[in-house]
């Protein structure tokens, strides 16, 4: 154990590394991105730039900025290049946001799939099942954007059901937290619950054929004990590590969209803006936050699974 | 064999504690209705070992597990009854069924490396089913647990409670699954097939602690094998069962030294013996078991017997055809004195071949 999280840990510094350089040199290549001239304003002078240059030491060798600049990473002293804001507190300020969005979404839609998945499996081959696996189809094809939009529309600003977007403070109204959320939970949680239904759904049914089972009904279980403590327990293994990698693939930017079409002001939506000024300082800083979540989370998966099925070891 | 009395032939006798009458098994499938168990009766005495021999797709798990409602689906049909200590198991209710699941009549499977829940510890798996069936305390349903353990030859019962399935052997996991059969001190025992996946010596030790648990506790065992070598230790009484019938039914000395049934004797002939020349290769019953939703009117081994003759057109009912064995039933239209002519193919040897006299087309 002590040895598979130093080896994580080492993993981990790797990963943050290679996507470091990989995302500072990239936004140094492409075209239009000289930070200077779009810093510099509206028709600036030749010398303005190159002040700016100078200043921000955009003239240096690209090592030697990328070593400035994950120095400030480290410091906390990165700042935006447009905003002049600084980096690490618009991302502690967006942090509560997007964990808010991703953990409720998260437990919505793992409820919602396992109930989902459970009776279809249960009704396997019949209507409910049948009709459920349209059901599962359809959310699987909607793209959060467009049902996102749809919903804000119809159920937030024509039937004024809902807030038009927006956050609030689960510190200061939970209440009102969990009604401005319940729609972005909706929207982000609605492709996962058609996945993961479906696959919880083919787990079950394959689980149930298993000898263990029959010895289960053999001991004389009820049905009920037979499908939660053998067939449900067996069949959520594979769910729960979809489940912990897919919560890190959202925190860490599977939920710019939602974040975006809701106005949730998250770290998604802050990177999401930082991409479209090629403003390079927020861009890195969010791209390592979203790769330090989602190794970190494959680590935890790993460990949790070898918790849930004591046929793997961690080594 | 033992000098044990149970062993030695004579079914024990008092009110049987299990009455299979005319049991029919049928499942609907896309290739139509499959009959897989086809008016099966026999009685099973308190403390007796019963064999039921027969090859794959003979019909003899289906029945094993009918018994315990384990086959039930929604495209099985029943018919016929089982009567145990007053229920009725064929049609019995859910309910009624898990009251006597595990505590009454318990079951061991036939493969042990995939019986047991993969990831639960084996002490939690044992008592589970104690405390299902009994309001026992985890301490105490943990203690019976490491004792029935330690009963079935796990050594170190103690710390290996604690283990999880994939840490035990296989003859060790059949061990496991012989201490969770027996957690609720059940009257009846069905072994479906126990060792099939073991190799030979563990099977042998297997079989030999069934026995020997049996004589500790009374219970009786239906022993379901297409192994009759393995039914040769152990089992008082035997039935074959060929195609969803019980085509020879009598006690191991008598299926042994005077079988009835050709499809017995086969199986007699086809047995490897130490006490005998090797032969090249084994001698096999010629064909396949029919297909069992498709079988052959009459006498369902007809197509494979070479001694075959007209009157096989017609099902020969089970019964005694024998003076002076009353419980040796067989389905087979031979004469006795014909039966004692063909089956022995070699002075001394029964086995299952055509010869010139049998000249029954």
């Amino acid at each position: 154990m002590g040895r598979f999280i130093i080896r994580r840990l080492f993993q981990m510094v790797f990963v943050m590394f290679a996507v470091s350089v990989l995302t500072f040199f990239i936004f140094n290549v492409i075209p239009n991105g000289d930070p200077a001239v779009r810093m510099a304003g509206k028709n600036p002078t030749e010398t303005q730039i190159e002040a700016i240059r100078k200043e921000w030491g955009f003239d240096d060798n690209l090592i030697v900025q990328y070593v400035t600049m994950m120095k400030k990473v480290f410091t906390g002293d990165l700042v935006s290049y447009f905003t002049q804001l600084p980096v690490g507190e618009e991302i502690i300020k967006g942090l509560p946001r997007t964990l808010s969005l991703a953990i409720g979404a998260a437990i919505l839609w793992m409820f919602v799939a396992i109930c989902f998945g459970l009776y279809s499996a249960m009704r396997a081959g019949k209507f409910a099942d049948r009709f459920l696996t349209i059901v599962a189809l359809i959310g699987i094809s909607l793209p959060v954007f467009w049902i996102g939009a749809l919903m804000n529309y119809y159920l937030g600003y024509k039937a004024g059901l809902f807030p038009n977007g927006g956050y609030v403070e689960l510190t200061k109204d939970p209440v009102d937290w969990a009604y401005h959320l319940i729609l972005p939970w909706t929207a982000l949680a609605i492709l996962f619950i058609g996945f993961y239904s479906r696959v919880l759904r083919s787990n079950i049914l394959d689980t149930i054929n298993e000898d263990y089972v029959r010895t289960a009904r053999a001991k004389g279980l009820s049905e009920r004990q037979v499908m939660v403590r053998h067939v449900l327990r067996n069949s959520m293994i594979p769910i729960v590590t979809l489940w912990g990698l897919d919560f890190g693939a959202v925190v860490g930017g599977g939920a710019i969209l939602t974040e975006t079409v809701f106005d949730l002001q998250g770290v998604g939506q802050y990177a999401a803006e930082a991409v479209g000024q090629l403003d390079v300082p927020p861009v890195l800083a969010t791209t390592l936050f979203a790769a330090f979540f989602i190794v970190l989370l494959n680590a935890i998966v790993d460990i949790v699974y070898a918790y849930l099925d004591p046929r793997i070891r961690l080594q | 064999m033992s000098t044990d009395p149970a062993a030695t032939g004579a079914p024990p006798s008092g009110e049987p504690l299990l009455t299979v009458e005319d049991l029919q098994v049928s499942f609907a499938t896309e290739e139509g209705v499959v009959q897989a168990v086809e008016g099966v009766s026999f009685e099973l005495a308190p403390g007796e070992i019963l064999a039921v021999v027969g090859e794959s797709g003979s019909g003899k798990s289906v029945t094993a597990m009918t018994l315990m409602g384990l086959t039930r689906s929604p495209n099985a049909d029943f018919e016929g009854t089982a009567h145990y200590k007053g229920t009725e198991l064929v049609h019995a209710s859910e309910d009624q069924l898990r009251r006597v699941r595990g505590a009454e009549i318990a079951m061991i499977f036939q493969d042990p490396m995939t019986s047991l829940n993969p990831v639960q510890k084996i002490g939690r798996q044992i008592v589970e089913q104690i405390q299902e069936h009994e309001a026992l305390p985890d301490q105490q349903a943990r203690e019976r647990s490491v004792e029935l353990l330690d009963r079935v030859g796990i050594p170190r019962a103690r710390e290996r409670i604690d283990n999880y399935p994939f840490e035990f052997s296989g003859g060790m996991r059949q061990r496991v699954m012989i201490a969770l059969a027996l957690s609720c001190n059940p009257s009846v025992l069905i072994a479906d097939e126990p060792t099939t996946a073991l190799d030979v010596t563990i099977q042998a030790q297997i079989l030999q602690r069934m026995r020997e648990l049996r004589d500790e506790t009374g219970a009786a065992i239906i022993l379901v094998t297409h192994d009759l070598g393995v039914v040769a230790d152990i089992a008082d009484r035997i039935a074959v069962m060929y195609s969803g019938r019980i085509v020879e039914q009598g006690t191991l000395d008598e299926i042994f030294y005077d079988p009835q049934h050709p499809y017995t004797w086969g199986l007699l002939g086809s047995i490897a013996r130490v006490d005998r020349p090797r032969p090249d290769r084994l001698p096999a019953i010629a064909g396949l078991p029919p297909s069992l939703a498709n079988r052959p009117e009459g006498c369902h081994f007809r197509p494979r017997c070479p001694h075959e003759f007209g009157k096989c057109m017609e099902v020969p009912p089970l019964e005694a055809r024998l003076d002076g064995q009353p419980a040796h039933l067989d389905r087979c239209w031979l004469t006795p004195d014909e039966k004692r002519e063909r089956r022995e193919v070699r002075p001394g040897e029964i086995g299952l071949e055509a010869k010139s006299q049998a000249g029954a087309s």
